[in-house]
């Protein structure tokens, strides 16, 4: 055998677990979606059929159609305002504080992670209650006569994945400042540039990879989650998750399930293409 | 290791391990059937683990059920308006109805009609209670309860919390339109579309059984249209004032029923589950599980409740209440599908 064909063939032994792996986890589950979701409920049985019925719906009920647009609005309103909100964070803890404090700073800055998703979520929900601590404030040193509604709206579930995605977004935009030369700046500004110049046109656009990271994972975690929007948004309208768990749990419609599982595959596939420029690890 | 370090490794790995039973039963259940205080007796008394997988609503019940291999699943709960569904669909076994307790059941709610098809008993009911006027009746005035129409009068909106269930909730708004529960079909739907959009406007919130309890307890809301006994009796003790009533054009009568699922292999076992959870000591201990309180339908469960607990059940009064409330609406698969549409615009809207 020649050398090229034993390396070959190494190079086939090695990547076959992981090319295993792909298939019993990601293509064959992938497959059986893809199927069920061209059957259809035949009164109350999923009966196999090969057509496009189910999307077809899901393009023109006006139910189905908002949860997309539901969830692309407010997984756009939560990736803007976390980058606005980590982006500064991030400059701060990796320019502003002392070498041997960025260490706790970021220990503080991902403590959400640390607690269960569902805690944190019904922790919200008593927070920005009628009766929760922020109300309770506002209404008592005089700001406001009476309590507003925050609570089952959806800026209490924007409040729940602003305050889980700003600290993903901290780590990934902190992780891509810390590895940038501080000569950019002093160049910068040797040649005249202010202080605000130097972060508007030199540090923000050489940290845009750690911004695009997180904003990509930001949005795939955002649009794809069931809990935030159920226990902060009190049903007052329905994302693409929250329609899917209907047809699973209430309806038992696995078909339209399926279907809409594979609308919000593409619709993350669609967000990849478009940022994946910016999406090389090696990069951060 | 020495020994004597193997020995209380191994102690201590015993103590964390599961109790070893010599059988599984395997129960496709609603949450109040997973309280450990009613399954334990049964488990020690039988050397059996019951193994619980819980779901909500029928039509995800019957799914997981397609989806399984006979013998996977050996009882289930299921609404007793619907287990006709599951027979059609030869999911259920029959049951020996001399061995079951119903002499000694409320009438009203044996609901024979329902789990008897073709003059085999298929199910037996276990539990019951209303879908209703839930409230605080320190923040609301009780005399205007009394009737369904004050949750459109303007004076609660924005106190108003809707139960996520379609079908009961939907049935509400049907009496309140002068519409009996059966005869919500179609053409009725069509005449509750306004109503029920009126309502979603004038509520705060859309939410299950937790959620639910949450926005009652924390004052979040005030009124829960499709809430009763099933919700405020597990709060009575953090909070007396949360209390339910029947308004005058009536309530939604709920009753669970459990079942023995064709093509189990331990149908001995099954039945003396189903006997157990209807004897009058299961009955209680099912009345009063940790995640939601009901009616046993065993009237001598009165016997092991206490005088507190019936208080808070009403033990007293379920004549009255049972003469005023109307069964589930038992849609066909298209009204229930006509149903679940118009729920889901509803959430949407």
């Amino acid at each position: 055998m020649s050398i090229e064909a034993r390396e070959r063939r190494q190079g086939a032994a090695l990547v076959a677990p992981a090319l295993i792996w792909v298939l019993i986890f990601f293509i064959i589950p992938f497959a059986g979606m893809a199927l069920m979701s061209l059957a259809h409920l035949d009164g109350r049985e999923v009966v196999q059929s090969f057509d496009l019925s189910n999307f077809a719906k899901i393009f023109t009920d006006p139910s189905l159609r908002k949860g997309i647009w539901v969830s692309l609005q407010i997984t756009a309103l939560v990736t803007a305002i976390s980058v606005l909100l980590a982006w500064p964070l991030a400059w701060i803890i990796a320019t502003r504080v002392p070498a041997r404090w960025q260490r706790l700073a970021l220990l503080i800055a991902v403590l959400p992670f640390w607690t269960s998703y569902v805690v944190r979520s019904y922790s919200w929900a008593l927070v920005l209650g009628e009766n929760g601590v922020i109300m309770k404030t506002l209404t008592g040193i005089g700001l406001l006569a009476e309590p507003v509604q925050i609570m089952a709206t959806r800026a209490a579930t924007v409040t729940g994945f602003v305050h889980f995605f700003t600290m993903l977004l901290t780590l990934t935009i902190y992780s891509n400042l810390i590895q940038l030369s501080p000569n950019y700046a002093r160049a910068a500004q040797d040649l005249g540039a202010s202080r605000l110049q130097v972060i508007r046109l030199v540090i923000l656009p050489l940290t845009l990879p750690g911004i695009m990271t997180g904003a990509f994972l930001t949005f795939v975690l955002c649009i794809g989650d069931y809990i935030t929007p159920q226990i902060l948004g009190g049903n007052n309208e329905l994302t693409l998750p929250q329609l899917i768990m209907l047809q699973l749990g209430r309806r038992g419609d696995y078909p339209m399930a399926s279907a809409l599982s594979l609308v919000l595959m593409a619709i993350v596939t669609l967000a990849y293409a478009a940022t994946s420029r910016w999406l090389r690890m090696d990069r951060l | 290791m020495t020994i004597k370090q193997g020995c209380v490794t191994l102690a201590l790995l015993a103590g964390f391990a599961p109790a070893a039973y010599a059988e599984d039963l395997n129960a496709l259940i609603w949450c109040d059937h997973a309280d450990p205080a009613l399954l334990e007796p049964f488990e020690q008394a039988h050397d059996v683990r019951v193994n619980v997988k819980e779901y909500e609503g029928t039509a995800a019940g019957l799914t997981l059920l397609e989806q399984s291999r006979p013998g996977d699943w050996d009882v289930m709960v299921i609404d007793a308006v619907d287990v006709g569904r599951a027979v059609e669909r030869g999911f259920l076994a029959p049951l020996p109805a001399d061995q079951l307790p119903t002499a000694d059941f409320f009438p009203e709610v044996v609901l024979q009609d329902h789990t008897t098809i073709d003059g085999q008993t298929y199910a037996v009911t276990e539990k019951f209670g209303y879908n209703t006027l839930a409230f605080n009746k320190a923040k609301v005035d009780a005399a205007d309860m009394e009737s369904l129409g004050a949750l459109w009068s303007g004076k609660y909106d924005g106190r108003i919390a809707i139960y996520d269930y379609y079908l009961p909730v939907l049935g509400l708004v049907g009496l309140q339109d002068g519409i009996a529960t059966k005869d919500l079909d179609a053409a009725a739907l069509d005449k509750i579309r306004e109503p029920l959009m009126s309502l979603k406007a004038a509520s705060r919130q859309v939410s299950d059984v937790v959620a639910s309890q949450t926005a009652l307890a924390t004052g979040e809301v005030d009124v829960l249209i499709g809430g009763g006994e099933w919700l405020t009796a597990v709060l009575n003790a953090e909070n007396p004032d949360l209390d339910w009533t029947i308004p005058k054009e009536g309530g939604l009568l709920w009753a669970q029923s459990i079942a023995m699922v064709e093509g189990t292999e331990r149908p001995e076992l099954a039945l003396e589950f189903i006997k157990y959870i209807t004897s009058p000591e299961g009955q209680a201990r099912l009345a009063t599980s940790s995640c939601y309180w009901g009616m046993p339908v065993n009237k001598m469960a009165g016997d092991v409740l206490t005088d507190e607990q019936k208080a808070i059940l009403r033990w007293d009064d379920q004549a009255e209440y049972l003469s005023r409330a109307q069964l589930y609406p038992v849609p066909n698969a298209a009204t229930d599908t006509a149903m679940q549409d118009l729920w889901t615009e509803m959430l949407q809207n």
